[in-house]
């Protein structure tokens, strides 16, 4: 073929130099990705290695304690998992509701505009402003209604913290059902709720239950509203009803992490192992749901 | 595209037969001298007013609409009540000195409301925080954008999001117990509580918004424009750099500019790990108190509804909702504006 | 298939051998072997899909960049295979140019468009000299010369192409390409860029894809009519459209299908 010596399209050595540059740019730019998964894995060995010890029995059954072998997280789990309950009440609808009536009922309009630049707005707010907003409209303002430092007053203010993020998920979701089914259904004389009762929402749902399991597990790892609501950081019984006092995971994690003996950081620990554990199923859930009723339209 | 059929009344359309075909009733076989049968002529059927129905229509509009309103009535709520107490506080405290005196110290005497500490120490945490995110997260995106094969993303991508889904109690556990020890190691002078630690753990907190959101502006990058770049003999390196990077630039400033309010607004992590000391310096070996910080801890001692220190939550409270609603706009101004030339 | 020569002076600027290109299992392009003349202008033609854009885009190891995509063949270029392992498929790009059917501007500067190819390989002389001799073979000099700092995207789609040919000009390729240069623009336009084109030949190679027969019937010397991936018959311009050989080519340029 073509002589080795008269090549003319091999690398010349400007391309040389601009080619090792070009390896250690791609290695530089791995590194820092591999860095924050890196991170990670320490972060989460570490816990494991603190906590991994501490997950008795007792732990799951016991309330908090002056001494660290007796403690356990039975009131804070308890809290946490009526928390839930409640912003999954309260947030779902609402922020379904509220999903509907943007894409459904106000589309394109300014109304739509206004309350979707709110919502991106409210997004970004800091969580706590959302605490000092519960702490004086429901603990003080409401207080006859909510019972004040309670359950349901934390868990309003935590679904007007998640409800943006329900929304946007709720109006990808929807936005996603084709509109050739809206017509059909216009077509054959269908009101506007009836087709998105019957033809919208169960097309849409999936990808709302996944946005609002997203949204309750960002819930579930909210610390200072509810610190600002009063969510109190010693309590010993496990909420009896919403207008009860109440603490939860992430205060109580916050509590013992603060104290300087180690065995509290090692409570710490083992607290969060069994937070990550149920954001970690939440996510999973999240995931399968989305996997299972993926539509190919 | 919203039709409405529910403008006037709807006539409900031929009843008999056909209906009850369509409704999966069964029609009747056997002749009904009073009952049409399907070859008649069509005959007026049961008229529906569509007056019962359009009203619950109307109402079911109106229910959904305050649903839509209540992220309204939020923001209001917010702005309403911050101002309402900051108002109070203002009385007693003149608004200048609030912004510029230089010591806070309300929980003591004598008492002094200068913010300049906090605002400082959020400042702070915030810096070391975007000098960890910034060139890791553009790296990561830059990596998941351009170099990375399609399998490798599929797997450092998701991790990445878990790294943000992480709740900030456990940071803040992790800067405490591990990190500050580590760095106490290697710093000396460095304090139990410190800046440095609270803004490593931040950082990473808030690189995964970087890397996905200025990976979103890089995918946006239409591939002509690298094709073009390729053409004309150049290696990946330089349409990374040269072409797609500073084509995706707004949207990368978009993700700087949330990442850093991201911060600011962040508060278990700092309060574990920086402490709790309102101190005016740049030095993140120090404990210093951020804005989010001190709201917490006024909520965790016991004060008094009305006092002075009761509204001066608020009035932090109320600097904090701007400064971060101001970045957030400013932000979501620059992802418009990549969105507008390439969507 | 046997190769497919036109008579022409000299060896040709680019020839090739057996060339196949395989997307998966699909061989869009089937053993094409021909020659491009040296200053002259080679169309390629065919209804859409027959590989046109597949077989030009070997031709500078575009290819290279689509992910399932695989080429079997030989493309030769001064005396190498431009497949060869040795070869470096940027030094390719910058020796042989191309420009496409959408204009893809930089959103830079007029000027830093221009001076993008120089400035990465390495300039040879001066930038400024350099822009301004790409813009004035390109025939758009004397509308921007005193815009060079605006930004390319406020030209209009004409100058935008040409703009991008100034692009590909500035690193002195010995071959263009042109992959539906004047497809998206107005009648106007692509009469001012075929009147370049024309004279761009005298100091380039040029081979250029359209799907519009009376473009290639205009503006180029040899036709190659492609079918289906294969070179269905290739000769000099006025031969095909006048009298070609095949039955397909004569179907395809009387619009009779396609």
């Amino acid at each position: 073929m073509s002589d080795p010596s008269e090549r003319l399209l091999t690398t010349p050595p400007g391309l040389v130099r601009r080619r090792r540059w070009g390896r250690a740019f791609e290695l530089v730019c791995l590194g820092t990705t591999v860095v924050g998964v890196v991170f990670l894995a320490i972060m989460l060995v570490d816990i494991l290695i603190d906590g991994a010890g501490w997950l008795t029995a007792t732990f799951f059954t016991e309330s908090p304690s002056r001494f660290p072998s007796r403690a356990g997280i039975k009131p804070a789990l308890a809290g946490t998992l009526w928390l839930m309950g409640l912003v999954a009440l309260i947030a779902f609808p609402l922020g379904v509701a509220a999903a509907v009536y943007l894409e459904e009922y106000a589309s394109r309009s300014w109304v739509q505009a206004v309350i979707q630049t709110n919502i991106a707005n409210l997004a970004g707010v800091p969580s706590i402003v959302y605490g000092i907003l519960g702490l004086a409209v429901f603990v003080r303002w409401m207080f006859v209604l909510t019972g004040g430092r309670s359950v349901l007053s934390g868990a309003l203010t935590i679904s007007l913290l998640v409800l943006p993020v329900i929304i946007i998920a709720g109006q990808e979701a929807i936005r996603a059902v084709p509109s050739s089914i809206r017509e059909a259904s216009y077509g054959l004389g269908a009101t506007r709720w009836q087709t998105v009762r019957h033809h919208v929402l169960p097309n849409a749902l999936p990808g709302i239950m996944t946005g609002t399991i997203l949204a309750l597990s960002r819930a579930i790892g909210e610390t200072a509203p509810l610190i600002m609501m009063g969510a109190l950081t010693f309590i010993a019984f496990v909420p009896d009803g919403p207008r009860d006092a109440f603490t939860v995971l992430p205060i109580q994690i916050f509590n013992w992490a603060s104290r300087p003996q180690d065995e509290f950081r090692n409570l710490a620990a083992a607290a969060i192992i069994v937070l990550l554990v149920l954001l970690l199923s939440m996510n999973a859930l999240a995931i399968w749901l989305r996997n299972k009723y993926r539509k190919e339209w | 595209m919203t039709i409405d059929p529910t403008s006037r009344p709807v006539d409900v359309g031929p009843g008999g037969p056909a209906r009850d075909a369509a409704e999966g009733r069964d029609v009747a076989t056997t002749a009904d001298p009073a009952r049409p049968v399907a070859g008649d002529p069509p005959q007026p059927g049961p008229r529906l007013t569509g007056a019962g129905r359009a009203l619950k229509e109307r109402a079911i509009g109106a229910a959904l609409a305050l649903a839509g309103a209540v992220s309204i009535l939020t923001t209001v709520g917010i702005v309403v009540v911050l101002v309402w107490e900051s108002v109070g506080f203002f009385r007693h405290v003149p608004v200048l000195d609030f912004l510029t005196g230089t010591e806070w110290t309300p929980l003591f005497q004598p008492q002094r409301f200068g913010v300049l500490p906090l605002l400082v120490g959020s400042v702070l945490i915030a810096l070391v925080a975007s000098l960890i995110a910034v060139p890791l997260g553009l790296g990561a995106a830059i990596y998941l954008s351009e170099y990375s094969p399609r399998n490798v993303r599929d797997v450092l991508k998701p991790i990445l999001e878990i790294l943000a889904g992480i709740p900030t109690v456990v940071y803040g556990y992790f800067a405490l117990t591990f990190v500050t020890p580590v760095l106490r190691h290697m710093i000396p002078g460095l304090g139990i509580f410190n800046a440095l630690s609270a803004g490593i753990v931040v950082g990473i907190m808030i690189l995964p918004l970087i890397a996905s959101l200025s990976e979103d502006a890089m995918a946006a990058v239409p591939r002509e424009l690298r094709q073009g770049a390729y053409a004309l003999g150049s290696t990946k390196l330089e349409v990374a750099t040269r072409v797609v990077t500073p084509a995706a630039l707004s949207g990368i400033v978009a993700s700087f500019i949330l990442a850093v309010s991201r911060a600011i607004g962040e508060t278990m992590a700092v309060v574990l790990a920086a402490g709790m000391t309102p101190q005016l310096t740049f030095d993140p070996r120090e404990s210093v108190q951020t804005m989010t910080a001190y709201i917490v801890q006024v909520s965790l001692g016991d004060t008094p509804f009305g006092s002075i220190e009761y509204q001066s939550i608020f009035a932090v409270g109320l600097l904090l909702f701007m400064v971060t609603l101001v970045m957030n706009i400013f932000g979501r101004w620059f992802l418009n504006r990549y969105r507008e030339v390439y969507a | 298939m046997p190769t497919i020569k036109v008579t022409a002076e000299g060896t040709p600027a680019l020839e090739t051998r057996d060339l196949s290109v395989f997307y998966g299992d699909n061989e869009a392009v089937k053993s094409i072997s021909m020659e491009v003349p040296k200053n002259k202008i080679v169309a390629l033609i065919g209804p859409s899909g027959c590989g046109k854009s597949t077989l030009i885009r070997c031709f500078n190891r575009m290819n290279d960049l689509v992910p399932n995509a695989r080429v079997e063949g030989q493309v030769i270029f001064r005396g190498e295979n431009l497949y060869a392992n040795h070869v470096d498929p940027v030094e390719v790009r910058r020796r042989i140019g191309m420009v496409f059917q959408k204009p893809n501007p930089f959103p830079k500067s007029i000027y830093d468009n221009v001076a993008f190819g120089p400035r990465i390989n390495g300039v040879d002389g001066d930038l400024d000299e350099i822009v301004e001799r790409s813009l004035m073979q390109a025939a758009l000099w004397e509308e921007v010369k005193d815009r060079l700092e605006v930004s390319a995207l406020e030209l209009s789609g004409g100058q935008q192409q040409r703009l991008c040919i100034a692009r590909a000009l500035a690193v002195t390729p010995e071959v263009l390409l042109m992959d539906e240069p004047a497809s998206a623009l107005d009648p106007i336009a692509t009469s001012k860029i075929e009147e370049l084109i024309q004279e761009l030949v005298k100091n380039y190679t040029i081979v250029i894809v359209t799907h519009n027969m009376q473009q290639a019937a205009r503006v180029s010397d040899y036709t190659a009519y492609l079918y289906l991936g294969e070179l269905m018959e290739y000769d000099e311009t006025d031969k095909i459209f006048t009298a070609p050989s095949e039955r397909s080519t004569e179907d395809y340029v009387t619009g009779r299908f396609g």
